[in-house]
């Protein structure tokens, strides 16, 4: 029998790591390496164009001392707290009511879920519209005789950010719920039967036996709508443009706008950073819990 | 005298599809019934209107002599075990006993006290502490009955608490359910499409089918004398062997293809003349001869022989038709072998072909 | 000993008092009250500003200045439908949506096509040819679905320049297509993990190779999965902004870039009407395919699960 020679390692399964080579690319290049790059270049004072001049921890420091940047912490942090709630929750509350054998079941689901097929601006625009104090829901109920009647979030500096959590919620809450609704479904009709012949009422065993046992889709969900929050741009682009003045302002925002416009990078990227980091800190923690300690089990 | 449970005119019907029809049904304080039958019969159907878990369309459910058609299951004083166990995932095996009866404010050493005497039934005391996640699957069925057992309740549902279980598991378990009825004396209604559990474990059992009691009977009864031709196919492993022909000269033969058997013996008694009927002769009730014996014997021809350790079983083909016989394993045969097979009539059954009873 | 009469015992005559048959059911229990009150209620704030935007994109002006956003018109009128697609204008030009429209047509194709085919091919190898590493990168794949995209937003720049791709057509779809990766090959790894592998077993005891056993095999088997995909990548595309704000030159912007600077960069009067069927107008492709796809971009989304 002839000697054959073992082919080369690389060689194997040559054909996959060749179509693989854009995921591969996209992952180390464009992930991994574009982030650590903006992240090295946090730490240069580039202006119109990257600059290799190291100044340390200037940007962050001028960040942090920058009005604008800190109400946009300030708007996300308000934004993301209520917006993770009443998500939740809203979206929670549904899919129990959605899960009850409930007829239109399909109606109500085309009518919840619509809303999360649009754009972001396309939602910011018309709840700019409903909101709006001439025409929309404050002249309205002002003609219906409440003539002192005031809501007007969108011109009004402190209330500004739950303007935009109204078009928020109306957005993502449909997608939350269907996921919330999945997860019910996934739960062994058997064990509602079993609480059933014990006697527990209905609003206890959503409490005590399917809520506990629903926490994975809990967590995931939570994962999804952070890292979502976070990234929030157009909706307040199109809503409110950031303003009245600099009220409604975010860090997307502020990293576009100096990055794109102020002609100054280096504080883009401290902001992108920022950003970056914030989000880890959820990840990094799910991402244990998740696969960590399978890998270690 | 007062059933334990009893069901009259039980009817449920999905839209128009009626999925159980009219059944009545009467078990007696202390018995063990087996419903069984195949997937789509309407056993769990049925098991689960018993429990209150399912809205009847028609008739009654009165248990321990109270009428509990529109009681709530848990009002209805009955136990409930789960396939798939179905219990509550993050509480400990004791908050999972226990969790039923805090909720009906049953006063803590009560609770306990049941608590501790199902652990030491279902020996599972050692396990109060842990998690469900933690326990073996048969730990987690004990478990199931033990919530069932905490209810002080007369009557207990199992609704084919053991398919999720291996052979061996299933086998230690059943003897376990069996050991429990005769300690606890309790009622209970079992559903399985496991004839071995049914026949070892049921006083009666009730043979299901398309929504409809076939037979209730005890299980040598059903065994012996099958009232139907899907009685009689779907009890028994191997199952009956079927010959169709007719009877003929008043009912004093069966004759099929040039065969003809003596049916003197036959246990219904005188059977009328009718045209077409079928022969079912149960696999042990056959025997092999070398030598014809007119109006006792069939003539056939060995095809396959399948020693199974204590016996063998063997296949041969009469006049088109297979069948099996069931012999002691040295009793090896080559096929193509001639041999008549011995006829017992007297443990045979005789079916009407078109309306499938027993004649 | 009970006799074996198929029926059991017959009815007792006496004992037939009390509840027989089905449970009565009130229709306005309580419980339906709570349950389909509370789906109506938000079921109404989800429709109202469809109702809006479709009542004010009907208006005349004077009927719109003259207040309630929530009653329909008293005349109805499509020209502010016809001056979004043609007239309004971006304060570059005054050519209406209809130039943003055909450029999000533009990017879409490409994208989707793009996007589509290397991550189903991706995750065919994830799933069928594993190699060495093939995890780590997907991990990181996934990551980078998580983590912001401002964070890569000039690195981007850089390449694209290097390319001579920034501020072109193609420079944006490879955007989308890299973008659009973690997800789509989820969504590909995921489902081609469901198929056995027996089948590609035997398909490679047949003598097929990487490229044909994906052509001929697995992607004819595969239609509901690419539907789904197209559902979630045409949606995620026609809806973007940033990278439609960021990676193109003015003339290039998609319908989204252009509805924003159409309603927000407009001085002087604003012709609400105008902007609400600009809106409707851009949000219409991808209403249209959730209400045609229905239950399939419940499935997308679900297996998708992060937007934007």
């Amino acid at each position: 029998m002839a000697a054959q020679t073992r082919p080369n390692r690389i060689l194997r399964n040559l054909n996959s790591k060749i179509a693989a080579i854009p995921m591969v690319l996209t992952a180390l290049v464009v992930f991994l390496g574009g982030t650590l790059w903006t992240v090295l270049y946090s730490f240069t004072d580039s202006k119109l164009l990257p600059r290799e001049r190291f100044v340390g921890f200037d940007q962050y420091e001028r960040l942090w001392t920058n009005s604008r940047w800190l109400i946009s912490i300030e708007n996300l942090m308000v934004f993301g707290f209520f917006s993770l709630i009443f998500t939740l929750v809203i979206g929670f509350l549904l899919a129990v009511a959605m899960d009850q054998k409930i007829r239109y079941e399909d109606t109500f689901r085309t009518i919840m879920l619509y809303p999360f097929a649009l754009s972001f601006v396309v939602t910011g625009l018309v709840w700019q519209w409903i909101l709006n104090p001439q025409f929309g829901v404050q002249s309205i109920i002002r003609g219906l005789g409440w003539t002192s009647f005031t809501f007007d979030p969108l011109n009004n500096q402190d209330i500004v950010i739950y303007g935009l959590l109204i078009a928020g919620l109306w957005q993502g809450t449909g997608f939350v719920m269907c996921l919330m609704l999945a997860g019910l479904r996934g739960i062994d009709e058997d064990i509602w039967k079993a609480a059933k012949v014990d006697g527990i009422p209905t609003w206890k065993t959503y409490y005590k036996i399917i809520i506990p046992m629903m926490r994975p889709v809990f967590i995931t969900t939570l994962v999804i709508i952070a890292s979502g929050i976070i990234r929030l741009y157009d909706l307040v682009v199109a809503q409110t443009s950031g303003g009245p003045g600099n009220a409604s302002q975010v860090p997307a925002m502020y990293v576009y706008d100096y990055m794109f416009q102020a002609q100054n990078l280096g504080q883009g990227f401290a902001a992108s950073t920022m950003m970056l980091l914030s989000v880890l800190v959820v990840l990094i923690p799910w991402a244990y819990l998740e696969f960590g300690s399978k890998k270690h089990g | 005298m007062q059933h334990s449970i009893s069901v009259k005119d039980l009817t449920l019907k999905f839209g128009t599809a009626a999925v159980l029809k009219n059944l009545n049904i009467d078990v007696a304080e202390g018995e063990f019934v087996v419903l069984l039958g195949p997937s789509g019969c309407g056993k769990s159907t049925l098991l689960n209107c018993l429990a209150g878990l399912l809205d009847i369309t028609d008739g009654q459910i009165w248990i321990k002599g109270k009428n509990v058609t529109w009681a709530e299951p848990s009002e209805r004083g009955i136990g409930m075990v789960f396939q798939s166990y179905a219990l509550y995932p993050q509480m400990t095996v004791r908050g999972n006993l226990s969790f039923g009866l805090k909720n009906a404010k049953v006063p803590k050493p009560e609770i306990d006290k049941r608590v501790a005497r199902a652990a030491e039934i279902l020996q599972i005391e050692p396990l109060l502490d842990r998690k469900p996640g933690a326990l073996s699957g048969g730990q987690r069925q004990r478990v199931a009955i033990g919530r069932a057992l905490v209810r002080d309740v007369d009557v207990f549902l199992f609704d084919e608490p053991l398919s999720n279980l291996d052979a061996k598991l299933r086998s230690e378990l059943r003897v376990e359910i069996k050991r429990l009825h005769s300690r606890l004396n309790n009622t209970m209604v079992y559903v399985t499409h496991d004839q071995i559990e049914a026949l070892t474990l049921a006083d009666r059992i009730a043979v299901m089918r398309g929504g409809i009691i076939q037979q209730l009977d005890a299980p040598q009864t059903i065994y012996n004398r099958p009232l139907n031709l899907f009685v009689a196919g779907f009890i028994g492993s191997p199952s009956m062997n079927f010959l169709h022909g007719s009877t003929v000269e008043n009912g004093r033969y069966f004759q099929f293809s040039d065969t003809k058997i003596d049916l003197v013996d036959y246990e219904g008694g005188a059977v009328m003349e009718r045209h077409k009927a079928i022969l079912g002769l149960r696999p042990e009730h056959l025997t092999i001869h070398h030598q014809a014996e007119p109006g006792h014997t069939i003539p056939a021809v060995v095809e396959i022989d399948e020693p199974m350790g204590a016996d063998s079983l063997i296949w041969l083909v009469a006049n088109g038709v297979q069948m099996s016989v069931r012999v002691p394993v040295e009793h090896r045969l080559r096929p193509g072998t001639e041999v008549h097979l011995k006829v017992d009539i007297a443990k045979a059954s005789i079916f009407d072909t078109g309306t499938e009873q027993r004649v | 000993m009970a006799d074996a009469t198929l029926a059991g015992n017959t009815a007792r005559s006496d004992a037939m008092a009390g509840p027989r048959g089905a449970k009565p059911r009130r229709i306005l229990s309580g419980r339906n009250i709570m349950i389909y009150g509370t789906l109506i209620v938000f079921s109404l704030y989800y429709l109202l500003p469809l109702w809006v935007m479709v009542m004010t994109s009907l208006k005349g002006m004077p009927e719109v200045r003259l207040g309630n956003i929530f009653a329909p018109p008293v005349e109805i009128t499509f020209q502010p439908w016809v001056k979004a697609w043609a007239e309004a204008c971006t304060g570059l030009n005054c050519d209406g949506l209809s130039r943003g429209f055909w450029n999000s047509v533009r990017i879409l194709i490409p994208s989707v096509i793009l996007s589509i085919a290397v991550a189903s091919v991706n995750g065919y190898a994830l799933t069928f040819w594993k190699f060495k590493g093939a995890d780590t990168f997907f991990t990181i794949l996934i990551f980078g679905a998580f983590i912001p995209y401002q964070i890569m937003l000039y690195p981007i720049v850089i390449l694209l320049r290097e390319m001579g791709l920034y501020g072109t057509l193609w420079g944006l779809v490879l955007v989308h297509t890299v973008f659009g990766m973690p997800i789509l090959t989820l969504l590909f790894r995921n489902y081609f993990s469901t198929i056995p592998e027996e089948l590609f077993k035997a398909a490679r005891v047949d003598g097929a190779g990487f490229w044909s056993i994906y052509a001929r095999i697995l992607m004819p088997m595969s239609l509901p999965i690419f539907v789904v995909a197209i559902i979630l990548q045409v949606t995620g595309i026609w809806n973007d902004f940033l990278f439609g704000v960021v990676y193109t030159k003015p003339d290039l912007y998609p319908m989204t870039v252009q509805l924003n600077n159409i309603v927000n960069s407009v001085q002087g009067v604003k012709e609400y009407n105008v902007n609400m069927a600009a809106t409707l107008l851009t949000g219409l492709v991808p209403l249209i395919i959730y209400f045609v796809s229905g239950k399939l971009f419940v499935r997308g989304i679900a297996a998708g699960a992060v937007k934007g």
